[in-house]
């Protein structure tokens, strides 16, 4: 029986092994064709539109409400040590640093992801990416690629949105409702949050935009031609984003605290 | 030059002894097939044993395990990517269920290939999408979205992008799968018509024996991973070898079983999982 495990065990380690190699690969190609890609950037524009524009509702009703629980939370806690006015500092580094990128990421997951990971795999599914193929048309370059440098462009775009609307929210409910002085709440706010604070948010969202649009465009290029396929892709997508953004947010946070 | 280096000298595809295997599963063992220039050859044979294989085989999708897939003399084997990539650029195929890209309309659908490898100017583009419409009937519908249009008119669209490069050899997969009578009948008509004005060899594969035997100059019948008959449709239609009568009559029963085997008919009904 504990043989049988161990095999298990290799088994599983060997396949997790071989799909990182895989995706490595990928990755870097991905990453080695991005300047062609650019150079096409009308493709890359249709893309941004897809992916970016059309989760900006999603992420700028998700930025409100969760700036909005933001400023309850935080003038809250605040309160029992009098320091109410600092909501602004609180909210705004827990936004930009934190909540923006990463929020935004698992949003962008789940509705850009989801989207494009379906989008390839039915592509897939339905022989267009085999018709490319036999067009001698290279379909890593003429689909995948634009959807790829798209994510990326938009996820750092989306995750300001983000926080800006949050900023917003937290002032709405700080200010408007609980009653925080507003020149108190900006100008602490401004005070307090330097550049390199607002840059480790825009990192953050630019390596998040990688990871999940890779996941993203991987697992629905490389998605198996039926319909179980495609919806196993989809679920993979978000499962995977999900998963490595919240791993890479500690291991950034960690490098640059 | 002997009979035999003079058909092989006109053949634009060149098959030899091809051995071919998925998953330690045997797809051919052995098959040998010549595609003459100038004609439509139909490759044919029961579902699942290989017909689309062969064509991946031909257009370097996958290679053989072993033996020669020569197309215009060279070996699809020893060619790089971009050998093949130029190979493909002189041959228009045609999917089964059209394949057409789907957020693109039938008019760039039809550009799509020459976008993609020749700078044309906007009105002689326009001017040759139009003539390859137009040639399957459907220069009307160039706007139209692949989602409008009918599982017939698809593959007419798809024809129409399949000749845009006006490439040298058209391969049509299952073309008759799913049609109606009257889309069928324009569909055959154009692989005909196509392949004479336009000077093309067409391979067509298909399990529609009729349908194919009216256009095609010769036939392979594929069985069991080998070349089981070739010649014309109406040697193969006379042939007194067994499997082939069955394939080209449609009998239900014979070499190729009706039943899948299955054990003992009253045991399996006994048996409790």
């Amino acid at each position: 029986m504990f043989a049988a495990l161990g095999r298990e065990l290799l088994q599983s380690l060997r396949s997790t092994l071989e799909a990182l190699g895989a995706y490595a690969l990928f990755g870097l190609r991905l990453i080695a064709e991005t300047p062609r890609a650019l150079a096409r950037f009308g493709l890359v524009v249709q893309q941004i539109h897809n992916a970016g524009a059309h989760s900006l509702v999603i992420i700028m009703m998700s930025g409100l409400f969760v700036g909005m629980v933001l400023g309850l939370q935080g003038f809250d806690l605040l309160e029992r040590f009098g320091s109410e006015e600092s909501l602004g500092t609180a909210a705004a580094l827990g936004l930009l640093k934190e909540l923006g990128p990463v929020v935004t990421a698992l949003l962008f997951a789940g509705r850009a992801g989801t989207a494009l990971a379906s989008e390839l795999g039915l592509m897939r599914a339905t022989d267009q990416l085999a018709a490319m193929e036999m067009m001698a048309v290279d379909p890593v370059r003429r689909v995948v690629m634009p959807r790829f440098v798209g994510g990326v462009i938009s996820m750092p775009l989306l995750a300001a949105i983000f926080s800006v609307i949050g900023l917003f929210g937290a002032q709405l409910v700080g200010v408007q409702l609980m009653g925080v002085d507003s020149g108190q709440f900006w100008s602490q706010m401004r005070g307090a949050v330097e550049f390199g604070d607002v840059m480790e948010g825009v990192l953050k969202s630019a390596v998040f935009g990688v990871a999940c649009s890779l996941v993203a465009v991987y697992e629905g290029f490389h998605s198996v031609p039926t319909a179980e396929g495609v919806g196993r892709a989809t679920t993979r997508t978000v499962v995977i984003s999900s998963v490595v953004v919240l791993l890479l947010d500690y291991m950034l946070t960690a490098v640059m605290l | 030059m002997t009979a035999e280096q003079r058909r092989d000298a006109s053949a634009v595809v060149r098959l030899r002894d091809v051995h071919f295997s998925i998953s330690r599963r045997a797809i051919f063992s052995g098959v040998d097939v010549d595609i003459g220039r100038g004609s439509v050859t139909a490759i044919m044979g029961p579902s699942g044993t290989g017909k689309t294989t062969l064509l991946r085989l031909i257009t370097g999708q996958l290679l053989a395990d072993r033996g020669l897939v020569e197309v215009e003399g060279r070996d699809v084997a020893t060619m790089t990517r971009p050998e093949i990539y130029r190979m493909r650029r002189r041959m228009g195929m045609l999917f089964q269920n059209g394949a057409l890209l789907t957020d693109l309309n039938v008019y760039e659908n039809v550009a799509f290939p020459l976008r993609e490898h020749a700078r044309l100017p906007e009105r002689l583009l326009r001017h040759v999408v139009l003539t390859k419409l137009h040639a399957v009937g459907l220069r009307g519908a160039f706007r139209l979205m692949p989602a409008e249009l009918s599982g017939g008119m698809a593959r007419r669209v798809a024809l129409a992008r399949a000749i845009v490069m006006d490439p040298e050899l058209l391969i049509y997969d299952e073309p008759f799968a799913g049609l109606d009578p009257i889309s069928m009948g324009m569909v055959l008509r154009l692989i005909r018509r196509l392949n004479d004005t336009l000077g093309l060899t067409s391979i067509v594969v298909s399990h529609d024996v009729r349908e194919i035997s009216a256009v095609a100059d010769s036939c392979y019948l594929l069985s069991g991973g080998s070349i089981i008959a070739h010649g014309p449709p109406a040697a193969l239609a006379n042939s007194a070898q067994e499997e082939v009568r069955q394939f080209m009559h449609g009998l239900p029963d014979g070499p190729v079983a009706f039943h899948y085997p299955a054990p003992d008919y009253a045991s399996q009904l006994r048996q409790v999982d």
